[in-house]
């Protein structure tokens, strides 16, 4: 059994993602293990990638899926959400506790939770534990391989301030993840959470997961924000060409 | 710790997109591909395929040497060759067939962007027969845009995202242009904007908008004239806009004859307008005329004329456009249409942005601010890729000139060097005089007609180009029509060729409309003499693509990371709205195998055979230093060369000016790429902004700063209708007269797909179309280690009430049947699709064996095309001829036309999709190929 750090982390670094504008293209996923397939938990291996059932180990994955509000008559009822998923560095991580070899911990100056690979017997009880199915054991090097945060470019000092956040972050088009510390209040993701109702994903569950989702915002009621009338009215007096000529006429007597 | 020991900026080239891009290089290989920060494309961001990049680049499916082919067409039996031995033989078939007769080299490029160069080449050589890809892909957005306002979507002009407060997508199948579509609905959700996406398939960006509505598709059209409909009825319709920047107040003839429906014009061709106070007609000067919309007039000729404004109105007016009617067409309920009117109204008319900018317009009137109307719209492949696509396009230009939003703050803007005069200058060569054996041609081959005396065919109207564009059958086919070279050349309609000479398309497989017949004209023998139908196929592309199988001649190239490239103001510039870009590529790793960069081997090429702008005067190669030299040192007119950065000898000047020898240097330290701002008071209005001509005018974009007057009555369209009709030197034969009163309407009009035409309701019901998913791009993932984790197998998406009605289950296999075949599919039932509607990815299907993939991957097992569905010609349907299944006014490649009905497959056959065809076996072997890969670790293992 591996135990907690004795003081709660300092920070809680952590993720925020935004449903409402991931268009679902992947770009965090493929980035991601471009950059940690020779980073921090380097590599990450596919195994047949030529073959019938190429597969890797991945650290972040997205599902798709389609949600119905009862009103799928017409289809236009429901909606698709396209959700990122990767560790959610929980502050009660049981991936953490039931690892027999202390490989897995959670490091105490940020809360962010890491795989120790030489300590780690690939023995998959941690994945088992993890109710997000976040954990991925990789084919090749027998180990269990699971998002680091990017680690080593978020304290990289090669890197320039702006550059230090995850490869997902960087790279996402839609803007739709943003990184930062949950212990301050004011920090970006913890006002972001606060402002957009951020949830923790299967609360219920009691993980404590560090990493928020923003719900994606209810359709915009129809006409809000907008204030436009069901329908134009038709031009009354005089009809199209009357409402034509007073136009051209208010038009010729000023410059415009 | 650094990330590798070398950083090198270049231009990404998994998708069209041309991200800028940072490559890490760590001992010697490539470590990490990232967005460049600082790039006006992407700033910093880089899509699932961009950053897959480094997986392309190691991916088993490159080609490794050049290949003779040595067995039959179609089994990929070839011997590796040498490359002196490679060139001598393109060159002792070129040499010959240009000394002969240019046009029997056909030369065909896919997703290329060096059409700079490939176009210049062929008119060099001296064939009319060339094009890219564009006739298959958008040509009815651009042709549809640049005989309307002058512009068009993506690399042509883009929303102003920063501003617009109400956006319309329609038909964009979650690609083109990629990344800056995500960055830019970002920024618009962000700020509170509303976004409608209308597309009969609820994924990707439509899965984000605030409203979805699951059209019909192919219906577009009637949708937009619809919304049109209800703001001229109320009204709501920007009149000053509509006299300032268009044709709107063009007196129109009206009297029968070989005028009517052309512009009354003065003797030096000023288009004339009613003047209101003078109650006379006078030329159309804005500085002057007071001008009606409206009336008929009777000019001193005694003819009845009309402004261009009255004709509109009347027409759109029409219960024919009503949103009972179109309801009916698009599926989209009338209260829908009349609400989506209202909402387009309330925001550009009640929502104006206001920019504190004064500016002065190209009729000398000062304007202290820039007024904006915030409707911003794009649009792609969904409208495009239909026969009635042009007109659609025109009629969503409409929708946006009747609201004044064409380059206003919150409206749609222009990208530099666009706005251009209406349509752009070029002509297209290749008429009897321009060709002649051994001599260039004496124009481009693709370029704008505007008159039926521009098109491109014999004295008995017959096409003189083999894929028929520019004629009767095809007039505006700007782009070419490349989907249709293999089966015009087989059957030598309208003359037979010997080469067919291709780069980067894929016209064996996802790049061909029905595929099996396709491979079988490539492979086909003429029986008396023994040869093949196309006697010769010369094929360049980097990987084992389907089409390898079927070259007599492969000349393989490098991937993207291994050589020189340019995105050129001449093709398809990287510009914003804030000003022109463009950009290169540059290599980054050398090649570790024996390939060459196609656009080396084609001035290689060149200098062999002697083509005069590639030959120096002592018969040497004019560029000896290959593509680089050639960006750099090309000028095709004085001072105007490949790249508009760092001109003239120190590098000082933009747009013009002599050669510098350090340019690309200058490109490499500044990321690759070179952009211009253009001046504040000439950012909006460009049409008609005096300050933005003089600057466009300045770098060569336009000829004079002359206003740019958006066309929404096009004379061009009247005036082959009029040549239909009998009138003029140029007469169409008999046999195509009727459709020029069908589809060459002057205003923007709707008729149904034409396959709905040749189809009956009841047999084939659904419609089939295909997205592109966000992670893949079109076949040019499948190879890719990564991006195959992703998508490597594709399934038939259908509604799931529809699907019920059917007796479809989920996961089921069915059989989809159209008019022309059947493929077996596995299906995916879901709600976010059109009830009439069945779709896939794109082109995720792959031949067994290709792409260097095992025999059972899911690609050729489960993946499918629904290629094998499409006819590439329309049935005859009564005069006798068969039309190509294209827009008829551009030949767009009208892949969404098609309509299929799906039957469960019996659950007793095989789980596997249909039809396959016989395994390929690469050239390089499939020896070496991983079974694990470690990308990434010190060591790797095979």
């Amino acid at each position: 059994m591996t135990s907690w750090p004795k003081q709660p982390p300092a920070k809680r670094l952590g993720l925020v993602i935004d449903l409402d504008i991931c268009v679902g293209c992947h770009a965090c996923v493929v980035n991601c293990k471009e950059w940690n397939t020779g980073g921090y938990p380097a590599p990450l291996s596919d195994q047949e990638p030529y073959g019938a059932s190429a597969r890797g180990a991945w650290l972040n994955r997205v599902h798709s899926y389609e949600v119905s509000d009862g009103e799928v008559e017409d289809g236009a009822g429901g909606r698709t959400v396209h959700f990122p998923k990767s560790c959610l560095h929980c502050e009660n991580a049981h991936c953490v506790t039931v690892c027999p070899t202390g490989a897995s911990y959670k490091r105490e100056e940020d809360g962010i939770v890491l795989v120790d690979e030489e300590k780690c017997i690939g023995c998959g009880l941690c994945a088992w534990a993890c109710p997000y199915g976040a954990r991925e054991l990789d084919g090749a090097e027998g180990v269990m391989k699971k998002c680091t945060l990017c680690i080593d470019r978020i304290y990289n000092e090669t890197f320039s301030p702006v550059e230090q956040e995850p490869a997902c972050v960087a790279t996402c088009p839609a803007r739709a993840r943003h990184f930062g510390d949950f212990a301050d209040p004011n920090s970006a993701v913890s006002r972001l959470t606060e402002e957009r109702g951020g949830y923790d994903l299967m609360a219920e569950m009691g993980y404590r997961p560090t990493n928020k989702y923003l719900p994606p915002r209810s359709a915009k009621p129809i006409n809000d924000g907008i204030g436009a009338p069901d329908a134009l009215t038709p031009v009354a007096e005089g009809g199209f060409l009357g409402w034509l000529d007073r136009v051209l006429t208010d038009l010729s007597k000023g410059p415009s | 710790m650094p990330i590798g020991d070398e950083v090198k900026t270049t231009t990404c080239y998994m998708c069209a997109c041309r991200c800028g891009i940072k490559v890490h290089l760590k001992n010697g290989g490539i470590r990490y591909i990232e967005g460049n920060r600082d790039h006006p494309v992407n700033r910093g961001v880089l899509c699932a395929k961009g950053s897959a990049g480094i997986m392309q680049h190691h991916a088993p499916a490159r080609l490794t040497k050049p290949l003779k082919r040595v067995g039959e067409r179609g089994t990929a039996s070839f011997e590796e060759i040498e490359w002196d031995e490679a060139l001598e033989i393109a060159t002792s078939w070129l040499g010959k067939i240009r000394d002969d007769d240019p046009r029997k080299l056909a030369f065909f490029t896919g997703r290329d962007q060096s059409q700079a160069l490939t176009g210049w080449w062929a008119s060099q050589f001296g064939t009319p027969n060339y094009a890219a890809h564009g006739g298959f892909c958008s040509v009815n957005m651009a042709a549809g845009g640049l005989y309307t306002i002058g512009g068009s979507f993506w690399e042509f002009g883009e929303p102003d995202w920063e501003r617009c407060r109400y956006f319309m997508m329609f038909g964009c199948a979650e690609d083109h242009d990629s990344n800056p579509l995500k960055l830019g609905l970002s920024k618009l959700k962000g700020n509170g904007a509303k976004f409608v996406s209308v597309n009969p398939v609820r994924t990707g960006y439509s899965a984000i908008a605030d409203e979805w509505l699951g059209i019909r598709p192919g219906t577009d059209g009637l949708l937009i004239l619809a919304i049109i409909h209800e703001l001229l009825k109320a009204g709501k319709v920007d009149i000053d806009y509509l006299i300032r920047y268009t044709n709107a107040a063009w007196l129109v003839i009206l009297d029968e004859g070989p005028g009517n429906g052309l512009f009354v014009r003065t003797e030096d061709d000023k288009p004339i307008v009613w003047d209101r106070d003078l109650d006379q007609p006078r030329p159309f000067d804005l500085a002057k005329a007071k001008p009606a919309l409206s009336g008929i007039v009777t000019l001193a000729s005694g003819r009845k004329a009309a402004p261009v404004f009255h004709l509109l109105a009347e027409r759109y007016l029409d219960d024919e456009y009503s949103p009972e009617r179109a309801a009916d067409e698009t599926g989209i309920p009338a209260s829908t249409i009349r609400r989506l009117a209202a909402e387009l109204a309330t925001v550009a008319f009640e929502q104006e942005v206001v920019i504190d900018q004064p500016w002065t317009d190209v009729y000398g009137r000062r304007h202290e601010t820039m007024i904006g109307r915030p409707v911003g719209i794009h649009a792609m492949r969904g409208i495009s890729a239909h026969a009635n696509g042009f007109h659609t396009c025109r009629a969503l230009h409409l929708l946006q000139v009747l609201l004044g939003s064409i380059d206003c703050p919150g409206g749609f803007r222009y990208k530099p060097p666009f706005p251009k005069p209406i349509p752009p200058a070029p002509q297209p060569a290749g008429k009897a005089d321009d060709v002649t054996p051994g001599k260039p041609m004496a124009g481009p081959p693709l370029g704008f007609p505007t008159d039926p005396e521009d098109l491109l065919v014999d004295e008995a109207g017959r096409a003189r180009r083999i894929d028929k564009a520019f004629s009767w059958e095809a007039p505006l086919a700007v782009h070419g029509m490349m989907h249709m070279v293999i089966t015009n050349a087989y059957k030598g309609d309208p003359y037979p060729i010997d080469t067919l000479f291709m780069y980067m398309a894929n016209m064996a497989w996802n790049s061909a409309m029905n595929v099996g017949d396709t491979i079988a004209m490539l492979t086909e023998k003429d029986q008396a003499s023994g040869d093949y139908k196309i006697p010769r196929i010369i094929y360049a592309d980097a990987y084992f693509s389907e089409t390898v199988a079927y070259a007599d001649l492969i000349l393989p190239d490098t991937t993207y990371l291994e050589r020189w490239d340019c995105i050129s103001m001449l093709d398809r510039p990287i510009s914003s709205a804030e000003g022109p870009a463009d950009s290169i590529r540059q290599p980054v790793v050398p090649p570790d195998r024996d390939v060459r960069p196609f656009q080396d081997v084609l001035l290689d090429l060149g200098a062999r055979l002697g083509l005069p702008g590639l030959t120096a005067e002592d018969g040497s190669p004019r560029y000896p230093g290959g593509y680089a030299d050639y960006l750099v040192n090309h000028q095709r007119k004085p001072g105007v060369g490949s790249l508009m950065g760092f001109r003239g000898a120190d590098g000082s000047e933009k747009g013009k000016g002599e050669p510098n020898p350090d340019q690309l240097e200058r490109y490499i330290e500044n990321g690759c790429f070179w952009q211009d701002e253009i001046p504040k008071e000439a950012a909006y209005f460009k049409h008609a902004n005096q300050a933005y001509l003089d600057y466009a005018a300045a770098m060569g974009f336009i000829d004079q700063p002359a206003p740019i007057v958006i066309q929404l009555y096009s004379e061009i369209l009247q005036k082959f209708r009029l040549a239909a009709d009998g009138h003029g030197v140029a007469q169409p034969p008999d046999i195509h007269r009727e459709r020029f009163g069908a589809f060459f309407d002057p205003l923007p009009s709707w008729y149904p797909p034409l396959e709905d035409l040749a189809n009956d309701d009841s047999t084939f019901p659904m419609h089939a179309i295909t997205q592109r998913p966000m992670a893949m791009y079109h076949s040019w993932g499948s190879m890719n280690a990564w991006l195959r984790q992703i998508h490597g197998s594709n399934r038939l998406y259908i509604s799931r009430r529809r699907a019920a009605a059917l007796n479809i289950d989920d996961d089921g296999w069915v059989w989809i049947t159209s008019r022309h075949g059947r493929v077996k599919a596995q299906v995916r039932l879901m709600d976010g699709v059109n009830d009439d509607t069945v779709w896939t990815w794109n082109a995720i299907g792959k031949r067994r064996g290709t792409w260097n993939l095992s025999a059972d991957a899911p690609e050729s097992q489960k993946g499918f095309l629904l290629n094998h569905l499409i006819d590439e010609l329309l049935p005859d349907q009564g005069s006798g001829y068969r039309y190509a299944a294209a827009d008829p006014v551009t030949g767009q490649a009208a892949w969404y036309d098609l309509r299929v009905r799906v039957e469960p497959a019996n659950p007793k056959e095989e789980a596997i999709s249909l039809p396959q065809f016989e395994a390929l076996t690469p050239p390089q072997g499939r020896e070496g190929v991983a079974l694990t890969l470690r990308c990434g670790a010190e060591k790797s293992e095979t």
